[in-house]
């Protein structure tokens, strides 16, 4: 009696995969839904539940050697690749034929505001695409904080010849 | 009467030691078959709708992983590129190469870029990246040199095996948290990384004793 049953419970769970569940995964295809993505995007309207939270992150944040350590660290991460470890605006990907963005050690942009910075970052500025989706507020202010201090160094003179492309 | 010819010994003796070359020729076959890159799919490329380089990314340009892997530190997935991403650079540079038409398509119409995956997990495993880089895995401990990979490929055989050598001793795996996602980090002697993973398995509470239940990746 309990061999047949047990075997029958045994055999029960072959052929359901277990590899490839049926679930729906982040990136996977979901027939479910119109547009076939398992992922969803919120609703229009919708407040997310931490909004105070998210809001109160967008204000900028007091100085301290953490928000700079961390400014430098994004910095390396997300704005090197054009602007480039000094801030020249040499970077490697500006050497491959991209506009060579402005240098942060102009005039204009030390005397531009750090909130400045973090609206660039958030929206966008001329050829540069917005960064709010990869860099959320605080570290926006992070860099912004970074770059005032990149601005603080001095260079020497003759780092304004672009980097030729190889 | 004779039951038996007179070769059935012959025969019978023969008939034995080709059943013991049939099952050592089988055990042979099937082990070299589960440990075979055909099944674990190591250095494996796929076809991809657009063939991305990290090679060129990576390896020529230096950009830092999480330039595109934005959720890396914070969630269990390292994240996959939108479109947006590509067109950061690829709305300047490259703008007419055919080998990006599928990108700016992607922009036009909304539709994502389809991807095969290439380091895939089964669904009974659970596994969290950030956890990994906050304490100091590397990306290369398990994806390998992408920056040396001109179509990328399954660098390491995810078998339970690989999770549980690194899972059971730790140590020689870790690095500063701050250098996870260098590629070529390798200027410590062996005895400096022992140590260094000894001090942050200490700080950070690592128990290999716990590392390796069950329930740490099967949930």
């Amino acid at each position: 009696m309990v061999v047949p049953i047990l075997g029958c419970a045994l055999v029960a769970g072959c052929g359901k995969n277990m590899v490839q569940q049926a679930r729906y995964d982040p990136y996977e295809k979901a027939p479910l839904f119109e547009d076939g993505m398992a992922m969803r995007a919120p609703p229009e309207g919708v407040v997310s539940r931490d909004a105070p939270q998210r809001r109160a992150a967008t204000q900028r944040p007091a100085m301290s050697a953490a928000l700079l350590a961390r400014g430098r660290e994004r910095y390396g991460i997300y704005c090197v690749p054009c602007h480039a470890r000094d801030g020249s605006g040499n970077g490697i990907v500006p050497a491959r034929g991209f506009p060579h963005p402005p240098d942060f050690h102009s005039e204009r942009l030390k005397a531009a505001s750090e909130r400045h910075f973090y609206d660039v970052m958030t929206q966008g500025y001329g050829v540069m695409y917005a960064y709010a989706d990869r860099v959320p507020p605080r570290d926006r202010w992070a860099i912004a904080a970074y770059i005032r201090a990149l601005q603080a160094t001095n260079l020497p003179e003759d780092r304004t010849e672009p980097r030729r492309g190889d | 009467m004779q039951i038996f010819s007179p070769s059935a010994d012959t025969w019978f003796r023969a008939g034995l030691a080709a059943f013991a070359v049939l099952v050592a020729a089988l055990a042979l076959v099937g082990g070299g078959y589960a440990r075979s890159e055909y099944l674990t799919q190591v250095g494996w490329t796929r076809d991809q709708q657009v063939p991305f380089s990290h090679k060129h990314h990576v390896g020529d340009l230096g950009i830092d992983c999480r330039y595109c892997h934005t959720s890396v530190e914070t969630a269990t997935r390292a994240g996959l590129p939108p479109t947006h991403t590509c067109m950061t650079c690829h709305s300047q540079v490259w703008t007419g190469a055919p080998m990006l038409a599928p990108v700016r398509k992607s922009l036009a119409t909304g539709e994502p870029l389809h991807w095969r995956r290439v380091a895939q997990l089964p669904d009974y495993v659970y596994f969290d990246h950030s956890i990994h880089v906050d304490r100091g895995v590397a990306c290369v401990e398990c994806h390998g040199r992408v920056d040396r990979m001109p179509l990328t490929w399954r660098a390491k055989a995810f078998e339970m095996k690989f999770c549980l050598d690194c899972h059971r001793d730790p140590a020689p795996h870790l690095r500063p948290p701050e250098q996870v996602t260098r590629m070529d980090w390798s200027d410590w002697s062996e005895d400096r990384a022992e140590a260094f993973g000894m001090a942050a398995m200490r700080r950070f509470h690592v128990e290999p004793a716990r590392l390796d239940s069950c329930e740490i990746c099967h949930r």
